[in-house]
């Protein structure tokens, strides 16, 4: 066990865990922040993306003592209403079936967009294939993305 | 207008009716279904709600709040349910609130997701909440105004009498309403006055969804909750023999390790209770991570209770059985065996299909607090009733001393009809005496699956010296499951047809996976007829359409399973739209055509072929399902439907090596991903007046002989086992 002071959402966040556990896990189990998603535990699905400083990380594989000062962003803190420009254009498409990769998804398409605004059609599916959807919505998430570039 | 008799489900109505009497009846905190959470959908909540029938209540201020009964799983019910009965409330759906309903049998009938049936079964009774409701308003207003019933009109939540010019929102009846008695029948909206049915109306939960909050089982947590896992043999034929828990009991966090059994001794288990490993290893303890840990310290023997099988010996079994001289017949008509034995041309193909994992993306989880007085469970479960009974017989607690709450699913496929982890952490709640959420890992969830059959099945058609198609057979099966649907068609448009199965028994547990069944022999079937239009030296669309019409016109036998005009309807709109016939260069088209879950679908793929790899550039599709409640959600579940069978077609498979699954994660398990789905998907529907029918599942079966169909034309070569592209990595 050893303490970790945090810098999630704009926020200093303090917990005592074993150094090893994912940042998913305490997000999920210590923070009661449960937007990010468990989904297969080894980075190859997405549900479990966050921001950490401007990077998209799958935080099921990202030990809590590899972040030092690096400032996280879950889904929670993306925006304080909903009304990122990716969550809007989510919104707008309808894109959500079940539901349950889409924070992923949306935390994926936004670093996306800051890096590169105006992505291609290939940037976009290079950049989202790491982000399975089961309900398989990935013809609206395109779309949502394209809408959120504008 | 059609008049209806309130008789359907009148227990319930009756019932609450005499609960009620305002204030809240039922508390669900947690899951306050979609209150809203974001400025733009900010509603004034009402200081008073007044439980009108179990399906619905009305604010003092006329905000309506509907309880959506079935599960959602994300095929969008818990928006569409709701609009059904708002549409008959005649109320502005701006003031409505929907809230996940609990399962209430005395309420709510048939509260499954399962079949593609919950719209289709659910459309009368909520019509019918939503029309007596507002029959009670008008009445209620009638008495207070002193006028005739009939004479009192409705309007988005707002009752008027226009001869007295006196008008009153919903709200200011809503107590009132509660003592009216339920009617004895009640007026149902003629379609053409539809105001909320048929326009499209955005996912109640999307702001959450999009915002990350708290709507799936794996979210739920209550205070004092311990964090369970359950360990299972790595192998179909064995079971636990001995554990050894030393290191992993004195880990950090760790409560307890101990077996549990799942099912009493002799207990008869249900349809639902499918579940290969019912004696488990568990592991409880504070958090996620430090039981994970603690989990990977267990020593477990097991040992052999059956023969552990391989992929390849199954595969050689189901051939041996579709290859026997006699099988069950299912149907016959005509004389197959003369007709093939004449015939100037006889074609004959052979199609597999593996098994399959789920693969919700939200893994099999569940919350329960047991008690010696009550149980309580909380979570993702698509068979909340038949789990309830269950867990009645585990636990042994009357039925009424269980409470089961519904949340939103991150996806069911049919996974979620088998609710063994339910009763599972039901059990280990018990156990700890303290509230416990048990959670899987992706390991355990692909690794202990329900899945879906291996399927096998020949085609042979007869064509006489003319080409015409003058026999049909087929025969196949599957393990524990056979995929033949005898009645449909091409029976009934074939004078001489013959359909016989098999099942092969297997320690390999299977179930239901999105269109049972049908999700393999769809594919097959028009795959088949393709070749044989071809052989015929017929266009695929006309080739089709002259069976529709001899099986509309001079059907062969009763007993055909759909209804030829619909079919070639489908088949005549995807034609239109797709443009069918104006080749464009370089792009190779497939099409079929199917009918399950009372849905009739046409399909047609476009296709390029990029670094030999299939790129399916469009597909057009057309549905009639009947009235289409909800069209920007029913068109997103049809895209989904599409790329769901799409890719597993293409690249999904389990396999087994001494009943040890090859597959136990997303680096080896091949699902679909971005880069790999369809360009563009144009959905359109056939605009008809009939009641909705399902459409979760339909999609998803055809567009694998649509698939097949384009991969023949773009490379020459057909393909007869899944996956086509099975020799591909995963992507990641």
């Amino acid at each position: 066990m050893a303490t970790f002071n945090l810098n999630i959402n704009g926020k200093k966040q303090q917990v005592e865990v074993d150094p090893a556990t994912p940042m998913l896990w305490v997000l999920r189990d210590h923070l009661n922040l449960v937007g990010t998603k468990y989904g297969c535990g080894i980075a190859q699905c997405g549900s479990c993306t966050i921001h950490l400083g401007d990077v998209a990380m799958r935080s099921c594989m990202l030990p809590v003592s590899q972040v030092g000062n690096q400032p996280i962003t879950t889904i929670e803190g993306l925006s304080e209403n909903g009304d990122h420009p990716v969550q809007k254009a989510w919104l707008e498409h309808d894109v959500a079936q079940c539901g349950y990769c889409q924070a992923g998804q949306i935390m994926n398409a936004s670093a996306l967009l800051k890096a590169n605004p105006k992505p291609s059609d290939a940037e976009i599916e290079g950049a989202m294939n790491g982000n399975i959807c089961r309900c398989a919505t990935y013809v609206r998430i395109k779309a949502a993305i394209k809408t959120a570039a504008g | 207008m059609t008049t209806i008799k309130t008789t359907y489900g009148r227990r319930s109505f009756i019932k609450t009716t005499a609960l009620a009497g305002g204030g809240m009846v039922l508390g669900f905190s947690w899951l306050a279904g979609c209150k809203p959470s974001g400025k733009e959908a900010a509603l004034t909540l009402p200081k008073e709600w007044f439980n009108i029938n179990g399906f619905l209540k009305i604010g003092e201020n006329g905000v309506v709040t509907i309880m959506s009964p079935n599960p959602e799983i994300g095929q969008n019910v818990k928006t569409s349910m709701p609009m059904i009965v708002a549409e008959e409330l005649d109320v502005d759906w701006k003031n409505v609130i929907v809230e996940q309903a609990p399962l209430n049998t005395e309420i709510f009938t048939r509260q499954l997701a399962g079949g593609s049936q919950s719209i289709r079964q659910g459309w009368q009774s909520l019509r019918m909440a939503g029309a007596t409701a507002r029959q009670m308003l008008r009445e209620a207003a009638a008495k207070a105004w002193e006028v005739p019933v009939e004479e009192i009109s409705t309007e988005a939540g707002v009752l008027q009498h226009k001869n007295s010019g006196k008008s009153a929102g919903y709200g200011e009846f809503a107590s009132a309403a509660v003592s009216i008695p339920v009617p004895e029948e009640v007026k149902l909206k003629d379609v053409k006055d539809f105001k909320i049915i048929n326009t499209s109306r955005k996912n109640v939960d999307g702001l959450k969804i999009v915002t990350g909050q708290p709507l799936f089982g794996s979210d739920y947590r209550r205070d004092g909750m311990l964090i369970a896992m359950i360990t299972h043999p790595p192998a179909f034929g064995l079971k636990l023999k001995s554990v050894d828990d030393s290191v992993a009991r004195s880990m950090p966090g760790i409560k307890d390790v101990f077996t549990i059994n799942t099912f009493n001794e002799g207990y008869e288990r249900q349809w639902c209770d499918t579940s290969a490993f019912p004696e488990l290893v568990v592991v409880v303890g504070n958090t996620t991570w430090e039981v994970m840990q603690a989990k990977k310290a267990l020593n477990i023997e097991w040992e052999k209770v059956s023969e552990p099988e391989n992929t390849a010996s199954y595969m050689t079994k189901m051939a041996a059985l579709t290859a026997k001289p006699t099988l069950t017949p299912l149907r016959k008509d005509g004389d197959p065996a003369a007709a093939f034995k004449n015939a100037a041309q006889v074609i004959e193909r052979t199609y597999t299909a593996p098994f399959l994992a789920h693969n919700c993306m939200e893994p099999m989880n569940f919350f329960a607090h047991v008690t010696a007085e009550k149980a309580e469970v909380v979570g993702p479960i698509q068979t909340p009733e038949f789990v309830e009974k269950t867990l009645s017989a585990r636990l042994n607690l009357p039925l009424e001393k269980i409470d089961i709450q519904m949340t939103r699913m991150g996806g069911g496929f049919g996974r979620r009809l088998y609710g063994h982890f339910v009763v599972e952490a039901a059990v280990i709640s018990q156990k700890m005496n303290a509230p416990v959420k048990l959670i899987y890992t992706r390991e355990d969830d692909i690794t202990q699956g329900t899945y879906r059959p291996a399927y096998h099945v020949t085609y042979r058609a007869a064509l006489d010296t003319d080409k015409n198609l003058i026999a049909f057979h087929l025969r196949g099966g599957g393990t524990s499951d056979s995929p033949v649907h005898p009645n449909r068609f091409p029976a009934g448009a074939v004078d001489n047809y013959l359909a016989e199965d098999w099942t092969l028994d297997t320690n390999i547990s299977t179930g239901a996976w999105r269109a049972p069944g049908s999700n393999f022999i769809a594919g097959a079937e028009q795959a088949f007829l393709d070749e044989v239009a071809e052989a015929a030296g017929k266009d695929p669309i006309e080739f089709r359409l002259a069976l529709f019409d001899r099986a509309m016109k001079n059907p062969v036998g009763k007993d055909n399973d759909y209804e030829a005009e619909r079919y070639a309807g489908v088949l005549k709109e995807v034609k239109e739209k797709s443009g069918w016939g104006q080749n464009q260069e370089g792009v190779s088209r497939g099409v079929s055509a199917y009918f399950c879950h009372n849905s009739y679908v046409a399909q047609v793929v476009d296709m390029v072929m990029e670094d030999g790899k299939p790129v399916v550039q469009k597909i057009h599709a057309a549905v009639d399902c009947g009235i289409v409640v909800n069209p920007i959600a029913a068109t997103n579940l049809a895209e989904g439907g599409m790329v769901d069978g799409i890719g597993h077609a293409l690249y999904s498979a389990m396999t087994f090596k001494d009943g040890v699954p090859d597959q136990s994660n997303f680096d080896k398990y091949r699902l679909i991903r971005h880069s790999e789905a369809p360009k563009e998907i144009e959905v359109h529907f056939v605009k008809n007046e009939i009641d909705p029918t399902g459409l979760g599942e339909p999609l998803n079966p055809p567009i694998i002989g649509a698939l097949a169909n384009a991969m023949y034309k773009a490379t020459g070569k057909r393909v007869y086992h899944q996956p086509f592209m099975g020799d591909q990595q995963p992507l990641g």
